[in-house]
């Protein structure tokens, strides 16, 4: 099916009453959990989950991608308006947008960020219906071999070459998969990692993990750290933006799109690096006139740019997450455990066998992306005022909403005593320096992967070498050797130049 | 050896420790009697083998030098908490004992004036009140809307029986 014939249908289906509810719904919740600092879109996904057993999977999805796509709008807000961005991505934003509200100017950088995100996320979403069947057609041709390689690939990607440190992240990475081992071995019906605790032969919960790295973990890491005095939220003002402030910012908001895209897309699917380089592109390409209001007063377009290229990157994730089967980010991983619960698998066979439900997903993207620009800058005096939710009672709700969702998975002490422990280690982890979105993506993935690799090898009748020797399979090995070494190689080799 | 590197040792080593454990389970996985090419065990082996290598890695690491001296946020951090700790920890323990005598409404409420008060909240009885609202509002929420099967405390079984509904 094309691109064209596949938004005609999608659209049909999306503008009905009831899925443009859901994205109504998913727009708001996703919205007001990206205002909220300490609560993001995986988290809210994960205890959104039961819903699958409630709704039919077109309506649960069209919610969850609202809620995704809502949840960044709404990070720029918290980052603009309290200088402390909620998740990665609006790290960026919160360097000239806090900038611009401490001197007054908080409406035209909520006003900036919003329409940008708005043109970034049309521009991606664009991407996500042209690029996604062409990836279709090449990944049909994919093997098992070469579906393991690509998760190997997308296994060093998120956790090796993103943030800090290689080794760390390769150490999250792993206690995802170690994770993901417990219970019973699919294939052969063995009981695996479970200390011979009957409640660990069903695996441990994605649910609870999300929530335990999400919510326990984060609240715990905060009390440790707890000083009193509250934080400073800046007055919105009009968010009305002058002549000049659009003539700034519509081409950083176009180069950030076309700069965040294709990082979503990729296996590295992050949003640290495309801001970041939007950041840096946009601080160099300013009119003189304006330089100086970098790291002083705040410029409109170091807003404008990384703003875009998170929203489209964010939109990009879901290119290799649809296609593929591949999730990059934690709230790609937890929609990926949503597909399973309704026994869909996510990858080339679903743009076919469910191609009525992916391409009224893409459409309720188009849908959700105008309806956020209407939801945020009329609305933009509501959200503000939620972010004056005091912090003892934010706080105190969020570990009511972890229990309910851990406790009602088997109404078992057992997964809360487990859900605290991982709690208490997602602290340690946030203490030095672990990321978190590699655990839970290498527990979801991590079983796929095994599955692939012993498909792969009962084709091939135990010859390991199949994975080197088929072609597609070994250049992408390559690729991950050299995503993990090459960084290295290089930096030592500079350093050697120097 | 510097007490930043002297915690950086300790996560080394607890790394290295997990990793022993899946070693120490992935010995344990009975072998299979169904014939595969791959049985059970080469992926728990393997990840044990990576555990341990990382675990070896982090201590080396941690041997020279560690990294949480580059870390902005600890050089930045406040001193622990103690009182902050011991409240919100007490609130999960509390929650753990009585949410299966007193059901999830009462467990969760009593957890979440406590996590407030770690969290510095003076005015106990509001959040009491508070709380109460909102965990039966959440419980209704997920068992009537998201069909979410939590059985019923002493106060929801109160509450549906003042409704004149049977218990789910």
């Amino acid at each position: 099916m094309s691109a064209f014939e596949g938004l005609a249908l999608g659209f049909g289906h999306a503008l009905t009453l009831g899925n443009l509810g859901w994205a109504l719904l998913g727009c708001f919740l996703g919205t007001a959990v990206g205002v909220l600092p300490g609560i993001g879109p995986a988290l809210t996904i994960a205890l959104l989950l039961p819903i699958t057993f409630q709704v039919e999977a077109t309506g649960a999805f069209i919610l969850f991608c609202g809620i995704f796509y809502g949840a960044m709008y709404g990070g720029s807000t918290t980052s603009i308006l309290l200088n402390t961005p909620g998740e990665s991505g609006s790290i960026i934003t919160a360097l000239e947008g806090a900038k611009m509200a401490r001197n007054g100017r908080a409406g035209p950088a909520l006003a900036t960020a919003a329409i940008g995100s708005f043109v970034a996320g049309t521009i991606g979403t664009l991407g996500i219906s042209f690029l996604g069947p062409v990836v279709v057609d090449f990944a049909l041709k994919l093997g098992p071999a070469e579906y393991f390689s690509l998760m190997v690939l997308c296994f060093v990607t998120v956790s090796a070459v993103l943030g800090g440190s290689a080794l760390r992240g390769l150490t999250s990475l792993a206690f995802g998969l170690l994770l993901g081992l417990v219970g019973i071995d699919l294939q052969t019906g063995q009981p695996r990692m479970t200390f011979g605790i009957p409640e660990l032969l069903d695996g441990v919960n994605v649910v609870l993990v999300a929530v335990a790295l999400f919510a326990v973990g984060e609240t715990l890491y905060l009390a440790w750290r707890h000083h009193e005095g509250a934080a400073v939220v800046r007055p919105v003002g009009s968010i009305l933006m002058s002549r000049s402030d659009w003539k700034r910012s519509w081409k950083p908001w176009l180069r950030g799109s076309f700069l965040g895209f294709p990082f979503g897309v990729m296996p590295a699917g992050g949003t640290e690096m495309p801001t970041m380089l939007s950041y840096y592109a946009e601080r160099r390409l300013v009119a003189p006139e304006h330089a100086a209001e970098f790291g002083t007063t705040g410029a409109i377009e170091g807003v404008a740019g990384p703003e875009a290229a998170n929203n489209a990157a964010a939109a990009g994730i879901l290119v290799p997450m649809l296609t593929l089967g591949l999730p990059t980010s934690a709230t790609a991983a937890i929609m990926l455990s949503a597909f399973q619960s309704y026994g869909i698998n996510p990858g080339p066979l679903l743009f076919e066998q469910q191609s009525a439900l992916v391409w009224t997903l893409i459409a309720s993207l188009y849908v959700a992306n105008i309806m956020l620009v209407v939801l945020n800058l009329p609305l933009v005096g509501l959200w503000a005022r939620i972010l004056k939710v005091p912090q003892p009672q934010l706080y105190a709700g969020i570990l009511v909403f972890a229990t309910i969702g851990t406790y009602g998975i088997s109404n078992s002490v057992v997964d809360l005593v487990l859900l605290y422990g991982i709690g208490v280690v997602a602290m340690f982890m946030r203490r030095f320096d672990f990321p978190t979105a590699p655990v839970v993506i290498g527990m979801i993935l991590g079983p796929m992967a095994e599955q692939a690799m012993r498909q792969a090898l009962t084709i091939s009748q135990g010859d390991w070498t199949t994975f080197v020797t088929r072609p597609g399979s070994a250049v992408l090995l390559v690729v991950a050797v050299a995503a993990l070494v090459g960084p290295r190689v290089w930096g030592a080799w500079r350093g050697r130049a120097a | 050896m510097h007490e930043l590197a002297r915690a950086d040792l300790k996560v080394g080593g607890f790394v290295l420790a997990l990793g022993g454990l899946a070693l120490w389970q992935a010995t344990a996985i009975p072998v299979s009697p169904l014939y595969g090419q791959v049985g059970p065990k080469a992926v728990p082996y393997g990840v044990a083998a990576v555990l341990l290598a990382l675990g070896a890695g982090l201590v080396a690491q941690a041997l020279r030098g560690g990294w949480s001296h580059t870390l902005e946020e600890v050089q930045d951090a406040p001193p622990t908490n103690w009182r902050a700790l011991a409240l919100l920890g007490a609130g999960l323990l509390a929650n753990i004992a009585l949410i299966g005598p007193l059901g999830f409404s009462l467990a969760a409420s009593v957890q979440f004036v406590l996590v407030a008060a770690a969290f510095g909240s003076r005015r106990l009885g509001r959040d009491a009140v508070l709380a109460l609202v909102l965990t039966l509002a959440v419980w209704f929420g997920f068992v009537m809307l998201l069909g979410v099967n939590i059985g019923a405390g002493l106060l929801e079984g109160g509450i549906l029986r003042l409704l004149g509904q049977e218990l789910p």
